[in-house]
């Protein structure tokens, strides 16, 4: 709560908009023990005094009655029925979102037909009808602002429910015992609050205008009695002669108007927490470099990072989710990169093309060499011809590269000729052969199809195909099998090996399966909490695991083939990278760990084709981890 | 005893409904007939949309069956309620933070169950809870936590708990550990093999880490398209698998020290769930195809101890 303040108070229009309204309140509030003339009492042979006139601060309108009187008293009313029907509306729409949401099916179905027919009429001739059905009134106007505005509420309140109620925890309470009301009001509830409050403090000001407005017409306030729509529909006559009979009422409208809507912004921003992080500030076009000394780049290797560090600053923290890498790869190798969620290869493989999110992310140390060039003190114009062009990645979830609304071959086309010119004929044969290159059968028919068209196996081949479209030297694979079925998996597996085989191609891939790794990388990182623990070719490595951690990882690992068996785990957890502890970041998890491996930093040690960071790496001969 | 009975269970899902036309029907799960042995860990295997979760829901009641019968302890769960399935079988989700809900303490999540299921006093459910935490390793002082404050790991041991808290003898693990890093998914899988020791559970455990199961499990039923395609002991359903389905996972899955090459099939595409074909299911894809399987769908026969198969030309040897 007090955290929600804060942020709700460092947007400074939203201060401002609180302390106005606190300030209009407590004159509503304390209005009628002020020493004022009774707002209603007609004086014919005072009319139209102009303000500060003796007795009557703010003037009198068309009949003599004390303007600053009846402005506070309509005031009063017109927050008192436009809240008033903001809660009926809150409380009658989200009910209806929710059922709708919740119990779904035909329910939902008719009940939403329903809303949208209402939605369908122009808002302010509903009220009006309303209102002419019920008769003219103020308490017909509350009812008529509220009923316009139910159909809003139960809009977006249903769409809320309906993800929240397929919801794993909702199963989970069903099971438990609860009935659905039980479910309703404990589950679905609390989670759909914040989104109620934030729908009625944005739309409670518009319902006080809208009142407001009925009154002008006539429809709602009956004289005697002020609010401060009427009070500015009796001025209407008076506008040019007497301004401030209508300015009066204005100004407060206004000002009760103005003030809600910049609090209710301000609430809306705080409570929605893609603010909290400042992930809504738009992420520049390449990663900011912050790098104190510059390491020279070698120029042997096709690809190569040394020392490469790259820090999330988020507030106070700093996540050093890249500490000190160091990798290479060359023409038709496979480097596997393995490490547990977090251990920063994805991050790794981003800050390669400049492609981590800034803000928050920082390269602040390091190289990234390409054939000689450092790329991290590259320009971002030098990076964009050099991405999907020299260096192509593919990701997780195919869905995140293709775009649903084109179809496969255009986006093929597309990507070739971003980078060059490719006389549009050309480009549509090179698609064919591209998706004939990623095995897709039928290839001439397949281009024409949307992503969504395709098997989650298909997608991922297309965005290989669009990887390959301009003949890269580097394919920079994250997890790109993770989310297929084992089927499916090998057979992208062979295709990658086949293709990298066929066109020489350096091929960096992520992943956490050892069995992967095994059947197609030539040499394998293992990465614990930013850095690199253990290199080496994979069949070394495999075989004889020096770094403690990847032993024991590689323990934790079923294989098929084993029978029923118990499985050796790893207690504890990774350490968090905002919190590092000084040395060897396995020390707490590490059955050899001693009193030098907490003090200093340790270096990855080479050892001819290998190296391991660890002060006393487990030897082949040593025997069996004991557990 | 059999923990669980299950014959011909069919699930029929209507697409395309709309208020005035009837849907078109989707066999989601297809006349399964099997049965679950008490204390047994049975393991279930397939690829994503061959009606794991579906089955997994209509044995819990969470979703209604369109046909067939389900046998929990001997009794017949034809109109029972969630509550009362609650307290004979419970679920682990897949995704142990979603599982939880934001806005309650770990202690609210766990004393739904005590409440609801059992009318415990407050005082009981404490001394409940104690126990609970106690065999599943939470410290207590979580308790006051709420879920976004756990790792994923934790947050499945507290989903565990839950579980637990209904004390029902039967849990159906919905893909358990695949939100898991392996290491975490190594310390949950011991865990669930203590607690099945100590509190004589049942198991159904499914997931598409063949491996996984493999080490978890007494028995191995693989599912494709809706049906049981084989059936077998765990160490056996892979090493000697008699279904051409079954050959081609425990092909596909990697292993270290075994060549990659994709292992062969004719196509990859399932067959369409709003027109299946009349004979078997995997035919399209099957390199051992015949004549026969394009029009007679197989029923599941035995083929070694304990080890059945759907399929006119089973592998031998
Ligand atoms: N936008 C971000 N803001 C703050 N921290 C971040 C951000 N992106 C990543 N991190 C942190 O950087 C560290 C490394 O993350 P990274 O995504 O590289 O891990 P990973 O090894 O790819 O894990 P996974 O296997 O889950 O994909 C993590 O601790 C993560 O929390
Ligand atoms: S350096 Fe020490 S603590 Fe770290 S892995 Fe090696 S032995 Fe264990
Ligand atoms: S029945 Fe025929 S098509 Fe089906 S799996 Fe057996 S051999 Fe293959
Ligand atoms: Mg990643």
């Amino acid at each position: 709560m007090i955290q929600f303040l804060n942020l709700l108070f460092r947007n400074r229009l939203a201060g401002l908009g609180a302390g106005m309204l606190v300030l209009i309140l407590l004159i509503a509030l304390i209005t009628p023990v002020l020493p004022l003339p009774d707002p209603n009492i007609t004086a014919t042979a005072d009319r139209f005094m102009s303000p500060f006139s003796e007795g009557h601060l703010l003037g009198t309108d068309h009949l003599g009655r004390d303007l600053l009187s009846r402005l506070l008293s309509g005031t009063r009313l017109s927050l008192a029925v436009g809240v008033a029907a903001a809660l009926i509306a809150t409380v009658i729409g989200s009910s209806i979102g929710i059922v709708a949401g919740f119990l779904g099916g035909r329910t939902d179905n008719i009940i939403m037909r329903l809303v949208d027919m209402l939605m369908a009429f122009p808002y302010i001739l509903l009220a009006l009808a309303i209102v002419a059905a019920l008769g003219p009134g103020l308490n017909n106007a509350l009812i008529a602002v509220a009923a316009v505005n139910v159909p809003f509420f139960a809009r977006n309140i249903r769409g809320v429910t309906v993800g929240l109620a397929n919801k794993e925890f909702v199963d989970a309470a069903r099971l438990n015992g609860m009935s659905n009301g039980q479910i309703i009001f404990s589950e679905i509830l609390p989670n759909v609050l914040p989104v109620i409050v934030i729908a009625m403090s944005t739309t409670i000001g518009w319902m006080i205008l809208e009142t407001a407005g009925l009154s002008f017409l006539g429809l709602g306030s009956q004289p005697p009695q002020a609010d401060l729509g009427s009070m500015l529909g009796e001025a209407r006559a008076a506008l040019i002669t007497f301004p401030h009979t209508s300015v009066v009422p204005g100004i407060m409208i206004f000002l009760i108007v103005m003030s809600i809507n910049l609090l209710g912004d301000g609430v809306r921003d705080a409570i929605d927490p893609r603010l909290k992080s400042g992930a809504l500030s738009r992420p520049l076009p390449a990663t900011i470099v912050e790098r104190k000394e510059v390491p020279p780049t070698p120029d042997k290797d096709l690809l190569s990072l040394q020392e490469l560090r790259t820090e999330f600053h988020v507030g106070e923290r700093v996540y050093k989710a890249v500490g000190g890498v160091s990798l290479k790869v060359n023409k038709g190798e496979c480097l596997g990169i393995i490490g547990e969620s977090g251990s920063g290869k994805s991050v790794t493989a981003l800050s390669v093309m400049g492609l981590v999110a800034s803000p928050p992310g920082k390269i602040v140390g390091g190289t990234v060499s390409f054939q000689g060039k450092d790329l991290v003190g590259a320009s971002y114009n030098e990076l964009r011809s050099l991405r999907g062009d020299r260096v192509a990645y593919i990701f997780q979830d195919p869905l995140s590269t293709l775009h649903p609304l084109y179809t496969v071959g255009d986006q093929l086309i597309e990507a070739m000729q971003a980078h060059r010119s490719v006389p549009q004929k050309d480009a549509q044969a090179r698609a064919v052969e591209l998706l004939e290159a990623v095995r897709i059968p039928n290839a001439a028919q397949r281009v024409k199809n949307y992503p969504h068209e395709m098997s989650g196996g298909m997608r991922q081949r297309v965005s290989i195909a669009m990887a390959l479209a301009n003949e890269p030297d580097v394919i920079i694979a994250d997890e790109p099998t993770t989310a297929l079925d084992v089927t499916v998996q090998a057979q992208i597996l062979s295709l990658l090996n086949d293709l990298r085989r066929e066109r020489d191609l350096a091929i960096v891939f992520i992943t956490h399966d050892f069995g992967v790794v095994a059947q197609l990388c030539d040499r394998v990182a293992v990465m614990y909490a930013g850095q690199i623990v253990e290199e080496g070719p994979t069949a070394a490595i495999l075989d004889d695991p020096q770094h403690p951690y990847t032993k024991r990882l590689m323990a934790c690992v079923p294989e098929l083939g084993g029978g029923k068996r118990e499985l050796h785990a790893i207690a504890g957890l990774p350490p968090a990278v905002d919190q590092l502890p000084q040395g060897c970041a396995f020390a707490a998890r590490c059955e050899f760990a001693q009193e030098v491996c907490r003090q200093g930093g340790i270096m990855l040690e080479p050892k001819g084709e290998r190296a391991v960071r660890c002060l006393f790496p487990v030897n082949a001969d040593q025997i069996e981890v004991t557990l | 005893m059999n923990a669980l009975e299950v014959k011909d269970l069919t699930k029929t899902f209507e697409v395309g409904k709309t208020l005035f036309s009837r849907g078109l029907g989707v066999k989601a799960v297809r006349r399964m007939s099997f049965e679950v042995r008490d204390g047994e860990t049975l393991g279930i295997v397939g690829e994503s949309g061959c009606g794991k979760s579906t089955l997994a829901r209509m044995l819990v009641g969470l979703l209604p069956s369109t046909e067939g019968e389900i046998k929990i302890e001997g009794k017949v769960q034809d109109k029972a309620s969630p509550r009362e399935f609650g307290q004979m079988i419970q679920y682990v989700f897949q995704d142990p933070i979603s599982s939880l809900n934001p806005r309650k303490t770990i202690r609210q999540i766990m004393e739904t169950p005590l409440k609801r299921l059992h009318g415990m006093g407050k005082a009981e459910r404490d001394k409940r809870i104690s126990e609970i935490f106690a065999s599943v390793n939470l410290r207590e002082e979580f308790l006051s936590r709420y879920p976004h404050e756990f790792s994923g790991g934790q947050a499945q041991r507290i989903g565990i708990a839950r579980a637990l808290a209904a004390a029902a003898r039967i849990l159906i693990l919905d893909e358990p550990v695949s939100a898991l890093d392996v290491s975490v998914q190594a310390q949950v899988l011991n865990l669930l093999a203590d607690l099945k020791l100590k509190f004589g559970l049942t198991y159904l455990f499914i997931s598409h880490d063949l491996a996984v199961v493999e080490a978890v499990s007494d028995r191995v039923m693989v599912l494709y398209f809706g049906t049981i395609v084989e059936v077998g002991p765990a160490d056996a359903i892979f090493k000697q698998a008699k279904h051409p389905y079954t050959k081609l996972l425990a092909n596909s899955a990697p292993v270290v020290g075994r060549p990659l090459e994709a292992p062969k099939q004719k196509g990859d595409e399932l067959p369409d769930p709003l027109n299946p074909p009349s004979g078997c299911p995997f035919a399209k894809r099957c390199i051992y195809a015949t004549e026969i399987c394009e029009t007679i769908d197989p029923a599941l026969m035995e083929m070694g101890e304990g080890h059945f198969a759907a399929c006119h030309n089973p592998i031998r040897g």
